[in-house]
């Protein structure tokens, strides 16, 4: 099911990028499956309530993969798939990046380094009016070049937020090169550690492992968990796999038929 | 304009070893070319904006000129305590450059909508703001601004925008750049509108019968109060225009000048985004249309019934 569901994430992710002429297919591609496992079998939401109060909240904080989220709410049902044909088109309400007024989305997001306070902030009220709901946000690497996610880190481990979810696609390129000649991370688990949070490493395409971490959060109770999901930006259509160009670029014709192709010839 | 600029800007760094340049992990195929010429004053710091602007300020306390280089309100509302109290207040010539002002990025949602930072810039003690409309106002001021000891804002479109003036206009810093002469009415605009104004000055010209100046005000900060009380002087009305908010930006920056200044009789538009929440995407030219009016539509009002002092509001 999961995986059915990840390879139309990735169709629809390709359409969207190629009609609108848009950036960001290598962003998005590379947590298709990390979506797919969450909204097929963990998060507790309702596509035909999508505002219940005691929904879990998922923070896209990576707002730029947009098309990746809007695919999978629209595989869900949250709104008519019609609508992706209309991404970043004159008076539509799929943005290029994230928007709230999109059913199913709680935080518009597109300048980095916004979702895990914004996440602490409903965690801790959560946690506070004794609500079972959980929340969990969703970073690239190179985000966690903003100082505002070391704060927000800070802050969650010393409150010792258990209702709080942390997953990092960790696909080691960012928009200027890679992690590691531009702001190396590493030792990325230890940095966590030292803050205080329960620290779970994982391969951010294997829908198993994915399962079997959601499946048992918190990982720690009185402890906030990341999740270090180690990805390949471009996932899934090796010419864009691991490649800089494709944070830009838009496929042409052939490579957008190409492409899913490729997908389509996965299991 | 973001071709011009980095082209420009590498040349002066050749000659000019104070220079430098800083980026937020933004330019991919755009800055390479100054860290191809001058690879030891080239830094990639990461996105971190914060870090960005407080380093710059670090860079220029030690004799240097630092340009930082991001987009949309990435380089200004992200660190703008940094740009208050570690450039301004200290005095330091550091250059901070947004790329993609206004709607260009209109398809990518509010948070890329760079609408406020004219009025933000502007209020900061000793900050020159500077919106060039072409690449010919790009160059000539990147260059007059390396005269300037203190802090400088640009805010430049994207790239492919068209010419405004002649190759061999004299632009300078502070001084409203004449684009068309008119008696009856004027256009005070800013940044890449400016050719939208020009545009419908033409248009009203051939269709209307009224002769519209039109001035680019391209230094926002300090403001060439000069032009504006000669245009309320010469002409019967003034419309500002600009892709901001319709909040401290250029038309405030006009309206205080008149209304402090101003002994002749104008009557006075604001032509920019109203004070409301919005969700509206869309391409650069359609948001304009939606978000700000109908600029002919709006000087025909102004010519037939002189209003003073009032908003332009949106899909009026
Ligand atoms: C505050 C802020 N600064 C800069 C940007 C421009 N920007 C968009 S994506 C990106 C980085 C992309 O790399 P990464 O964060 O690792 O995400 P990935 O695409 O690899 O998932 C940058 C710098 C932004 N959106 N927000």
């Amino acid at each position: 099911m999961t995986t059915e569901l990840a390879k139309n994430i990735r169709k629809n992710i390709l359409n969207m990028v190629y009609r609108a002429k848009a950036s960001h297919a290598g962003s998005s591609l590379s947590i298709a499956d990390i979506l797919a496992v969450l909204y097929e079998n963990i998060l507790n939401v309702d596509a035909k309530n999508p505002d219940f109060k005691e929904r879990d909240r998922f923070i896209l904080s990576k707002g730029h993969a947009a098309t990746a989220l809007y695919a999978v709410l629209a595989e869900k049902e949250f709104f008519p798939k019609e609508w992706l044909d209309k991404y970043c088109e004159n008076d539509q309400l799929l943005s290029g990046h994230i928007s709230h007024y999109v059913p199913g989305v709680d935080f518009s997001t597109g300048s980095l380094g916004h979702g895990l306070p914004i996440a602490c902030g409903v965690a801790l009220a959560k946690r506070t009016a004794r609500s079972p709901a959980r929340v969990f946000a969703l970073l690239s690497d190179g985000e966690c070049d903003e100082g505002s996610n070391w704060e927000a880190m800070l802050f969650a481990g010393h409150h010792g937020l258990d209702n709080l979810v942390l997953i990092i696609d960790y696909n080691k390129i960012q928009s200027f090169g890679r992690v590691e000649d531009v702001l190396d991370l590493e030792p990325f688990a230890d940095k966590l550690r030292a803050f205080k949070w329960n620290v779970q490493e994982l391969d951010g395409h294997n829908h198993e492992a994915l399962q079997n971490c959601f499946a048992n959060l918190p990982a720690k109770s009185g402890m906030p968990t990341a999740i270090i999901a180690h990805t390949v930006k471009g996932q899934g259509v090796s010419f864009m796999e691991n490649k800089l160009l494709w944070h830009y670029k838009s496929p042409t014709e052939e490579q957008f038929q190409e492409a899913l192709e490729e997908l389509e010839a996965q299991p | 304009m973001r071709t011009m600029f980095i082209k420009e800007l590498t040349k002066l760094a050749i000659e000019d070893p104070r220079i430098w340049l800083l980026t937020a992990d933004l330019g991919y195929s755009v800055l390479e070319q100054f860290e191809e010429a001058v690879p030891d004053r080239y830094m990639n710091v990461g996105v971190a904006e914060q870090n960005l602007a407080g380093m710059a300020a670090g860079i220029a306390h030690c004799g240097n000129i630092p340009f930082i280089y991001s987009i949309a309100n990435f380089p200004t509302m992200r660190c703008l305590e940094q740009i208050r109290n570690d450039m301004c207040y200290h005095g330091y010539p550091v250059r901070i450059v947004s790329v993609g002002g206004g709607f260009s990025y209109g398809s990518q949602g509010y948070t890329h909508h760079g609408v406020e930072d004219f009025a933000v810039m502007r209020s900061l003690l000793g900050m020159t703001v500077i919106a060039p409309c072409d690449p010919v106002e790009t160059k000539a001021l990147i260059e007059q601004s390396m005269h300037v000891d203190t802090p400088v804002y640009f805010r430049l479109g994207k790239a492919g925008e068209p010419l405004v003036h002649p190759e061999d206009a004299q632009i300078q810093l502070g001084r409203a750049a004449v684009v068309r002469n008119g008696t009856d009415l004027t256009f005070i605009a800013i940044g890449a509108i400016v050719k939208h104004a020009q545009d419908v000055a033409e248009y009203m010209a051939v269709h209307d019968g009224i002769n519209i100046r039109v001035l680019s005000m391209h230094t926002l900060k300090p403001l060439d109060k000069e032009a504006v009380l000669k245009a309320a002087k010469e002409t019967q009305g003034i419309v500002t225009i600009e892709e901001h908010s319709i909040t401290g930006g250029l038309g405030s920056a006009v309206a205080e000048v008149l209304a402090e200044d101003c002994e002749d009789k104008v009557s006075f538009q604001r032509y920019g985004l109203a004070d409301q929440k919005y969700s509206l995407i869309g391409d650069q030219k359609f948001l304009r249309e939606c978000l700000l009016g109908d600029l002919r539509q709006k000087s025909l009002k102004i010519m037939k019934n002189p209003i003073v002092f009032t908003e332009v509001k949106i899909n009026e």
